[in-house]
């Protein structure tokens, strides 16, 4: 692939490409069905149990 | 029988590596071309031939571990690493601060090893990859098994891990100090202190995923997330911009695969991205399980949390460029990092006012919990320099700051302020937990140790914006004839008091550190109380109830 190529790519292609995945996160974080599965995620460090009491 | 089966693929794993490593030394010790590279591979082979002992030790004593419980030993052997490299670091900072404040006093010519050009890479590493990558590896195993439940997978190789990343820093450190370099910014490690860093880094990422893998918690919290982002790009960055063909595989020296702009440009993607993705990813992750958990509250928005880091992994890549304005680097790439340096003011506000904003409903405890407190300022101290930062990437600032000392002091206020308060918090919850006290040794001792670090942090960082801001003025001043006003030993001079007001600034903050090692040494041998809950974890009760 020439610079050429890859920087047509890059300018074109690339952008829709990041774009695109940014909005699919952001999507994904802010989904009201989500929602009650993050506020439980946001617990997480409070509720992970003693420090020896593995799996 | 299962599990002591599986023991021993493991050790043998680890051991063939280590032998093979340790065969490879011995025949680079017979052929070596150069002494620095001939000391460098009895370095190797002693540390491999303590790597067998070690195994077979091991072995002899077939101690597994209760499969059924955390592997907290390789969190606690992190802990005292993370903090004999952070003493060591700042040490050699503060020699080198002593070394241009009063060179007369503080240089060596008869100890070569001594020089400032071999000493400051030793401190950038020694602070970066042997203090922050042990805070990082430490608290990763520690974070990654208690949010998914899971016992570290690997067996031997967390250890292989631990052991081989305390290698390739006493490689680099000691190459530094034989003269051995690339010469890369933040990647000076020659080529085979690379390939081994490679080893060891691809076993970090297998544990990691391993212990993700076998998960009992269907979601995968935030932190390992900005974890897994460090560890992988760290593993992509760091192959990449060490591309390199040895001039002879029994000699130090190599030559990069790139040559020119393109060299300049992968050596800044590699650069920056370090700071992205080891120094503030990595960082981040502590920030999203340490600050909740000592704070006690949830974190405040986890979907903010989920942009937070999607925007850091779309944006901080491109960054780069921003610092190769005004080279032969095409205009449209340096902008491009400028643009995308100025987008990122966003995902690093968006996480800092969540990591501040966790502790709704506990403000009170910055008053009674220094250890919190220090938490807290961390944060406040990566807002602070991911709003410097983009501002001086955009060109006309940099015009002004490039090459000075304002560079120096914008780097430090992220590593003492964010990097250095982040993991000191952490480090500082992380020993009660592990040795089972109730509290710290003394909390007295961590308000010095707090107050002492603040008061240095600010001694730095104000010093190096004067110093730098001057030095840029001075450097752009033009007299009434066209000629520059000041000759660059008159900069270097003007400089001085603030070179001594660094230097006083840095040694507070190891001093600051000094006390640190020190309580946490009287904790974890037992000047403490032990601690009469069998739980650490009061949290979950109240924060549900509190809603």
């Amino acid at each position: 692939m020439s610079y050429l190529q890859a920087a047509h790519f890059a300018q074109t292609w690339g952008v829709v490409l990041l774009a695109v995945g940014f909005a699919i996160a952001t999507i994904y974080a802010l989904w009201p069905a989500n929602k009650e599965k993050f506020e439980r995620a946001a617990q997480a460090p409070l509720i992970d149990g003693d420090d020896d009491d593995g799996q | 029988m299962q599990a002591k089966k599986r023991g021993r693929e493991d050790v043998l794993g680890v051991g063939a590596i280590v032998v093979i490593t340790g065969i490879l030394a011995l025949v680079g010790i017979g052929n070596a071309i150069d002494t620095p590279f001939q000391i460098q591979m009895w370095t190797l082979l002693t540390a491999c031939v303590l790597g067998v002992a070690g195994l077979v030790w091991h072995t002899a004593r077939d101690q597994q571990g209760d499969q059924t419980k955390y592997e907290n030993g390789i969190v606690k052997a992190g802990v005292f690493a993370s903090m004999f490299w952070g003493v060591a670091g700042l040490l050699v900072g503060v020699i080198i601060a002593l070394q241009l404040a009063f060179p007369n006093l503080f240089y060596f010519p008869d100890f070569g090893w001594l020089n400032f050009g071999r000493l400051r890479p030793l401190h950038t590493s020694a602070v970066i990859f042997a203090f922050g990558g042990n805070v990082l590896i430490a608290t990763s195993f520690y974070v990654v098994q208690r949010t998914c439940r899971a016992r570290l997978a690997g067996g031997m190789w967390p250890w292989f891990v631990f052991w081989g990343y305390q290698l390739f820093i006493a490689l680099a450190g000691t190459g530094y100090l034989l003269g051995i370099t690339e010469g890369r910014e933040y990647a000076e490690p020659p080529w085979y202190t690379d390939l081994w860093l490679t080893v060891v880094w691809v076993a970090y990422l297998l544990v990691f995923l391993g212990t993700i893998w076998k998960r009992q918690e269907k979601h995968i919290y935030v932190a390992n997330w900005f974890y897994l982002a460090f560890i992988v790009t760290i593993a992509m960055l760091h192959i990449v911009n060490n591309l390199a063909l040895p001039v002879s595989f029994a000699g130090s020296f190599s030559y990069s695969a790139f040559s020119g702009v393109q060299d300049a440009l992968t050596q800044w993607w590699y650069g920056h991205n370090a700071v992205g993705f080891f120094l503030t990813a990595g960082f981040l992750a502590i920030m999203y399980y340490f600050v909740p958990k000592r704070a006690e509250r949830p974190v405040y928005s986890y979907r903010l949390s989920i942009i937070h880091f999607w925007a850091l992994i779309f944006l901080y890549i491109w960054a780069g460029p921003h610092h190769l304005h005004y080279t032969a680097l095409p205009q449209w790439a340096q902008t491009l990092g400028m643009t995308f340096s100025i987008m990122l003011w966003m995902p690093s506000w968006g996480g800092m006012i969540n990591g501040l904003m966790t502790l709704s409903g506990a403000w009170d405890k910055l008053r009674t919990d220094p250890v919190l407190r220090m938490l807290v300022v961390s944060v406040a101290f990566y807002g602070m320099s991911t709003f410097e930062g983009p501002v001086m990437s955009i060109r006309a600032v940099n015009s002004l700051s490039h090459y000075t000392d304002w560079t120096i002091g914008h780097v430090h206020s992220g590593a003492l302020g964010w990097v250095g308060f982040v993991s000191f918090g952490a480090l500082y919850c992380l020993v009660p937990w592990l040795w089972k006290r109730e509290r710290l040794h003394s909390m007295a001792l961590v308000d010095w140790h707090f107050w002492l670090a603040t008061i240095g942090i600010v001694l730095y960082i104000t010093s190096m914006w004067v110093a730098g801001i001057m030095q840029g003025l001075m450097w752009r001043a033009y007299n009434d004839f066209g000629f520059l006003e000041y000759s660059f030993v008159e900069t270097v001079e003007a400089m001085h008091p603030y070179y001594i007001i660094r230097a006083a600034g840095g040694a507070l903050y190891l001093v600051g550190a000094l006390i640190m090692a020190y309580n946490l040494w009287r904790t974890a041998r037992g000047d403490a109380p032990a601690r009469e809950r069998a739980t650490d974890v009061p949290a979950a009760g109240v924060a549900v109830a509190a809603e």
